[in-house]
């Protein structure tokens, strides 16, 4: 469903993607995991076209992502981002920022997509917060309205970009549940995470990314609990245990 | 005292009349320099070269020129070209522009002000550029211009007697033709400036209200 073949970026004379070929299928889980400015994030910018790319291609759903081209909103309603700041709406409430690509983008009827909206808001455990500003409501609340907001364009793909990375550790557990249960109703995501406990549980394929190249994927189990590379071994012996 | 008060009730009425020529053009250069402003910071910020080069330039030109040799322009230069118009609606077109520079600047770092991963996120869900700025952006600059807007309101309000270079009869004018036939100079200029501050201080009210608005989040 999401294809990218030999993906080249540099930002000025830093190269951050030195040929990424992967491909994600309907339905499954990817997580891609690896240090700090190692060009994880950039692959999701890239994918959903917030970044352009120097050379080779991403395809969605047959589909050539360009960022210059129109055909890029089509691409954005089918492939929603989730953040790892949240970015809300902040002068809008939780039920509002859910319906504003429905009703604005889609141009579905008002009274349908807030219907929906509460009903999505209701699936992520936010029934009692329709009404609140992004302001009023936790961190993990308001990655929650964010995951609603993305599922409120009905995409056939989301990425998510770090989404509990800016979470308190209490509140990383609720958004997670969330994600765990999208992956269970068959939603087809890429995550870039540092979290392997759901790495390893959710994800169906990891994709270990350093120095912009995938220097190793498989399953989940097998990336995690035997890595083959040297590089692998080590990213996760300081992930796993830090001191 | 007694005597100020004399003159005050002999004089007001024709003050009045400039008083109303003061409120026309401000209002008129007001809404003139708004739309500018908008329309210079919109191309500002559309990440388009061409249109961003461009109004920075011409902020720059409209900064670099005083009010007053703008006014003289408009009104004396032009006619030469063969555009003539009124005194009036040379003042107000020639404050607007002036003033357009400033509005621009000040919408500018409103909008720049406001989270770009605000602006990723209405990309995200499929927004062009208008979409975002009408939907996402321009709300929430709103709150963060109106304060230094109401300020250049005053300053307007005030720069509006420049008009009188070029013989539009608002207050400062007035004042001016009845204190040169009358000799009342104090009489007349403490007038004409308590009229001038009676006008402000709603809009130092107004201010005030925006600032406190705008500090609740």
């Amino acid at each position: 469903m999401i294809e990218l073949t030999n993906v080249h970026k540099r930002f000025g004379s830093n190269e951050v993607l030195k040929g990424i070929t992967a491909s994600v299928d309907k339905s499954e889980v990817v997580c891609i995991i690896g240090p700090s400015g190692s060009g994880k994030s950039t692959i999701l910018r890239c994918i959903n076209g917030l970044e352009s790319y120097d050379a080779g291609d991403i395809l969605v759903e047959g589909a050539k992502v360009d960022n210059k081209s129109p055909s890029i909103v089509a691409i954005r309603t089918q492939v929603s981002m989730v953040f790892q700041r949240f970015n809300l709406f902040p002068h809008r409430t939780a039920l509002e920022n859910v319906v504003e690509g429905p009703i604005y983008v889609k141009q579905e009827p008002r009274a349908e997509a807030f219907e929906r909206g509460r009903a999505l808001l209701a699936q992520v455990g936010l029934a009692d917060k329709v009404d609140a500003h992004p302001a009023q409501l936790s961190g993990g609340q308001q990655q929650r309205v964010a995951i609603a907001r993305a599922l409120a364009m009905q995409p056939k793909a989301i990425l998510f970009d770090e989404p509990t990375s800016a979470l308190d550790p209490e509140l990383v557990g609720e958004v997670l549940g969330v994600m765990r249960k999208l992956a269970d109703d068959g939603m087809t995501m890429i995550v870039v995470t540092h979290e392997m406990g759901f790495a390893r549980e959710v994800a169906d394929r990891v994709l270990f990314i350093d120095g912009g190249v995938i220097v190793e994927q498989g399953g989940a189990k097998s990336v995690l609990d035997k890595p083959q590379h040297a590089r692998t071994q080590d990213f996760l012996r300081r992930i796993l245990h830090p001191l | 005292m007694q005597n100020f008060l004399r003159d005050a009730g002999e004089f007001m009425p024709i003050l009045l009349q400039g008083v109303w020529l003061t409120v026309v053009v401000t209002i008129g250069s007001l809404l003139l320099s708004t739309v500018l402003g908008l329309v210079w910071a919109l191309m500002r910020v559309s990440g388009i070269g061409v249109l961003s080069h461009l109004s920075a330039g011409l902020i720059n030109v409209i900064r670099g020129i005083p009010i007053i040799v703008l006014l003289f322009y408009l009104y004396f230069v032009l006619p030469e070209f063969g555009v003539a118009m009124t005194a009036l609606q040379a003042s107000i077109l020639g404050l607007g522009i002036a003033y357009s520079a400033y509005q621009s600047e000040n919408f500018r770092a409103g909008i720049e002000a406001i989270d770009k991963g605000q602006i990723e996120a209405a990309q995200t869900i499929g927004m062009g550029w208008w979409m975002t700025m009408r939907r996402v952006v321009l709300p929430q600059a709103v709150k963060i211009v109106l304060p230094p807007y109401g300020n250049i309101m005053i300053m307007m309000l005030k720069d509006s007697s420049q008009a009188s270079t070029i013989t539009v009869a608002e207050l400062a004018l007035q004042g001016k033709l009845i204190a040169s036939s009358t000799f009342k100079n104090t009489s007349v200029f403490t007038l004409v400036a308590l009229m001038y501050l009676t006008m402000s201080i709603p809009l130092i009210l107004l201010v005030r209200h925006f600032e406190k608005k705008a500090s609740r989040k």
